[in-house]
Parts: C-alpha cells; structure tokens; sequence
C-alpha cells in the first residue's frame, strides 16, 4: 500500500495495521498482540510523537487529509498500548480477568 | 493523623449520626428477594437520568431505553424545540414493542416524524396521539382519542434528561436532586460535547460497583500496578483521604484533591503521559470554558481541589474534574447479582489532534481502571454469596458515602412497604 502515511512517516508504514479507526478495535488488536509486537510498534512510535502532532496540527481536526487521519489513527493505537509496554509487561491490566468494558460511543476521527 | 480538618464530631460519619459506626451487613446486596423489592420501591418510584438532551438534537430525534430494573422499556423523544416528552414503549392495540430494531431487547435510537407499530401499523405522533390504525372500521365504536402512547413523567435539569414512572410522584425533579445539583447549576456541561461512552456487563449487584466509585481508600492498594514503581509506594504508605463528604437526603457527594494537571515532579507519571500531557486525570491543559466554578464545587475551598463526585440517588453519577472535564457513572441492574455499567467521559470539541490525543489517552486510561474495579466486583459478589458465615463488615470514615447509600436503599424499601401493608417487610 503506497502512501498510506503522510510521506515523512514512511518509517512507520510497518506498523500502519495500527491505523485503527476505532477505541475497541484498536484495543482488540492490542490484546491479541504479544508483548514483542507492542514493544515494537511503541519503540517505532513513541520517539515521533512530537514530529506527528506538528504534522497534525496543520490541518483542521474536522478537515485530516486520508494520510493524516491514518497517522492519527495509529497514534491512538499508540494511546492504546502504552500501559502494557510501560508498565505492565502484559497486554491486559493486571487482575482483569475475562472483564469487557466495551465503547459504545465514541467521536468519530 | 488526618491531613485535612473533619467535622467537629471527629469523623464524617458521626456528623451524620443516623449512619451509625457499627459494621455492616451486605445480604442487600445477595438476595434476589431485597432485589425484587427495590425494583418496586426504588427504580419504578425516583428520578432517573436516562440521557442527555444532545443526543435529541432535533425535533422528531428520540432513543429507547430498556429499564429492566423497573421492569420497561421506554421510548424518549424531543417533540417540539423546547419540550422532550417519554413515553411506556408499548403499541396501544395488542401490546407490541413500539420502538426497537432487530432486536427487541436492544436499545435503538434515530429520528422520525412519527411512531409506526411494526405489528399491524399503528401510528402515533410524537406527542404520543394515536394518528393511525390500520382498518379502523374493523374495530368496534373504536376512538383514536382513546389510545395514546403512555405517558412517562420526564424534566431536563442542566441538559441531564431524567424519567420518572411513578405517577403518583409528585416531587420536582429540581426538588428532589436538592443542594447537590442547585450548588453546580451553571456549570458548562453544554460545552462538553466530544463524548466517550463504555458500557460492561458486571457481574455483582450494583450497589457493590457504587460503592466502589463512591470511595478512594482503594485507589492505592487495588490499582497500585497503574503508576510508577515509587510513586505507587508513597500512595499506599500516605493511603487516602477526602477533603470532604456531604450528604442530602438521598444523595451524596465526595470532595477530593487528585493527581491532575502537570505533576510537580514529572517523573511521577510514565513517559507518554509526559509526552501526551495527559493521564487518569484528564488533559492536563484545562480548555477555556469556565469562568467561575459554580458555588457548590469545592465545598471546602481547598486549593488542593481536584474533584467532585456526586451521586445522585439511585444510580446516577456525576463527577467534575478541575481540567474541566466530566464524567458520568449509571448503574443499571439486571438481576440481583448482575448490572450494566455505563461509563461517560466528556470533553470540550479537541482544537487540534494534539488535544484529540491528550482526550485519547484519558479515556483509555480511565477504561484500565474500570477494566480492575469491574473485575474485583465479582470476586467481592461470589464471596458475600457463598457460605462463609461471615455476615457484617466494617465500614471506615473514608466509606462513609457507602454506609449511606446502603441505608437509604433500605430506607425506601421499608418506607414503600409501610404504605402498602400487604407487602410483608422482613429486612
């Protein structure tokens, strides 16, 4: 898939399966990972943060370009799994179990 | 030793001497018996919030809400600019399910000019008049005046839309939420309309998840593992403590200091909480939407203030955050030992994908923490069930909104009961 972040971000095209549109799919996705694939997506993402929201905050919220709303996507992913790979060492909170707490409504991006 | 000044009686809980000190039972909270009676008693007779007005943002804009607890269902719906009417979601000819889609027990919502019954086609405008009945002349001296939809009393109070089915309650909705909600009208809730909502299936009865949002002695302990290593000792060495607590009648409310805004120290927080400037707390960078808090909000004018949860009796929470940013709690029972949690954060429209971020990791950090509270709720439900002939439990001050609620759910079971005699009142 050519292009399908804005073009400063080919670094992160590898990890473009986490432009996710939505909260619970991102955080399927996350959960069905291992720990190495979220390690790996949040060392590729994280230093590119600030480069990311300069991107973004050229364009009006309501008017993203499809690049952007893609890198935008993937930085929600990155809101996603940033407990697991800081803090937990596991992709679900600790003392979970089988608990579902499902978004039923959520912004549209 | 405590850090903030408690009432003259030494405690929260002795400013309020019908509390009591003693420990507590939990066999409201087990049997399906108590259960049925607060189905009668509490959610067929109070004030229900059941939305918000933005989610009616048109004539004709409506949505159902199933109220298993109060055995119904409803269909809400705005009927002219200014008025939102509720009305029993059932068809006047056979009884039929007025409003649903695909599925009859699922909550539906859309935007209509009028009511169409899927069964045999009667119609209804959204004032509840019956407009249409297929093959009227097949009916016998049938009157269409004679079958309107089924009124359910419904009053707006800062954009919060509440339902009441009890005809015979005859207490304002204004009245009834009391000083609580008179203390923060004003706030701007209107403005928060960038809205997150979760929803899960919890195994306890709801009482239990109340009680567990109505209190923070177990922020330190349960959800240790959610902060820095030393951060998370120094918080279960200091432990917990309120900068106040209020009772109203039914309703209660908490005041606190919490971790919000940019951390003294920022090494406190995990690095995309750094980065983000964002955590459990909301954004640390509060929009510009509030020009003076409204009277009622930091009761004791601590300038540690950070939070104030209300909970408005039966089910209803409300809890403004200094970054000014809301979130609401509803807990709908389903069965003695069973409840749908609905969780609501809400924000004023991101500027920018900068703040789209920061309210991202807000809302998916706040859904960690209830993913922990939910799950420890069924542990707490199998235990007070099983046989462990352990029967009373010690409440602390901090629990004090707990021992409260409690009380007042069995208030107003005995209460219904003494009015209606035939009912025998065991509890």
């Amino acid at each position: 898939m050519p292009g399908t972040l804005p073009a400063d971000f080919t670094d992160l095209e590898p990890f473009v399966d986490w432009a996710i549109p939505t909260e619970r799919a991102r955080y399927a996705k996350r959960i069905s990972s291992t720990m190495e694939e979220l390690q790996a997506f949040y060392d590729a993402a994280f230093p590119r943060v600030d480069d990311t929201m300069a991107h973004l905050e050229q364009f009006s919220l309501d008017a993203l370009p499809d690049d952007a709303k893609r890198l935008l996507w993937l930085y929600c992913s990155l809101m996603t799994v940033s407990f697991p790979v800081e803090v937990w060492r596991q992709p679900r909170v600790p003392d979970s179990g089988a608990a579902a707490f499902d978004a039923v409504l959520e912004p549209a991006i | 030793m405590p850090h903030f000044p408690k009432p003259a009686e030494g405690s929260w809980t002795e400013h309020y001497p019908d509390l009591g000190t003693g420990p507590i039972s939990y066999a409201d909270s087990t049997s399906p018996e108590v259960y049925e009676r607060e189905r009668d008693a509490i959610f067929s007779r109070t004030w229900l919030n059941v939305g918000r007005v933005e989610q009616l943002p048109k004539v004709g804009s409506y949505f159902t809400r199933e109220l298993d607890a109060a055995r119904t269902s409803i269909v809400v719906v705005r009927a002219s600019k200014d008025e939102i009417r509720a009305f029993y979601n059932i068809c006047r000819h056979r009884g039929n399910k007025l409003v649903w889609t695909d599925y009859p027990g699922e909550e539906t919502s859309g935007t209509c000019r009028q009511f169409t019954c899927k069964y045999h086609g009667w119609r209804y405008n959204l004032n509840g008049a019956c407009t249409f009945v297929q093959q009227e002349s097949e009916f016998f001296g049938l009157d269409k005046n004679d079958y309107p939809l089924a009124s359910v009393q419904a009053d707006v109070w800062e954009g919060f839309i509440f339902v009441n089915l009890d005809p015979a309650n005859t207490t304002p909705l204004r009245d009834y939420l009391g000083k609580f909600a008179k203390g923060i009208e004003g706030y701007p809730f209107h403005e928060l309309t960038q809205v997150h909502k979760y929803r899960a299936e919890v195994g306890s009865n709801w009482k239990l998840f109340i009680d567990a949002f109505a209190e923070f002695y177990h922020a330190p302990i349960l959800h240790a593992k959610q902060s820095v290593a030393e951060e998370s000792r120094k918080l279960s060495d200091v432990g917990y403590e309120a900068l106040a607590y209020e009772l109203d009648g039914p309703h209660g409310m908490v005041s606190t200091w919490t971790g919000g805004g940019e951390p003294p120290d920022l090494n406190m927080v995990k690095p995309i909480e750094r980065k983000v400037r964002s955590g459990l707390f909301g954004p640390w960078d509060a929009p510009d939407i509030v020009d003076e808090l409204p009277p009622g909000l930091n009761p004791s004018g601590n300038k540690l203030w950070g939070l104030d949860s209300y909970l408005f009796f039966p089910n209803f929470m409300v809890l403004i955050w200094k970054e000014n940013w809301v979130i609401t709690y509803h807990y709908w029972p389903t069965s003695y030992n069973t409840h749908i949690f609905e969780g609501t954060c809400y924000f004023a429209p991101p500027k920018n994908a900068r703040e789209r971020v920061a309210q991202e990791l807000a809302v998916v950090t706040f859904k960690e923490y209830a993913l922990q509270d939910g799950n420890t709720l069924e542990a707490t439900q199998t235990m007070l069930e099983s046989r462990t002939h352990v029967t009373t439990f010690p409440l602390n001050d901090q629990e004090v909104l707990l021992r409260h609620l409690h009380k007042t759910a069995h208030r107003y079971v005995s209460e219904y009961e003494q009015q209606r005699p035939r009912t025998p009142a065991t509890v």
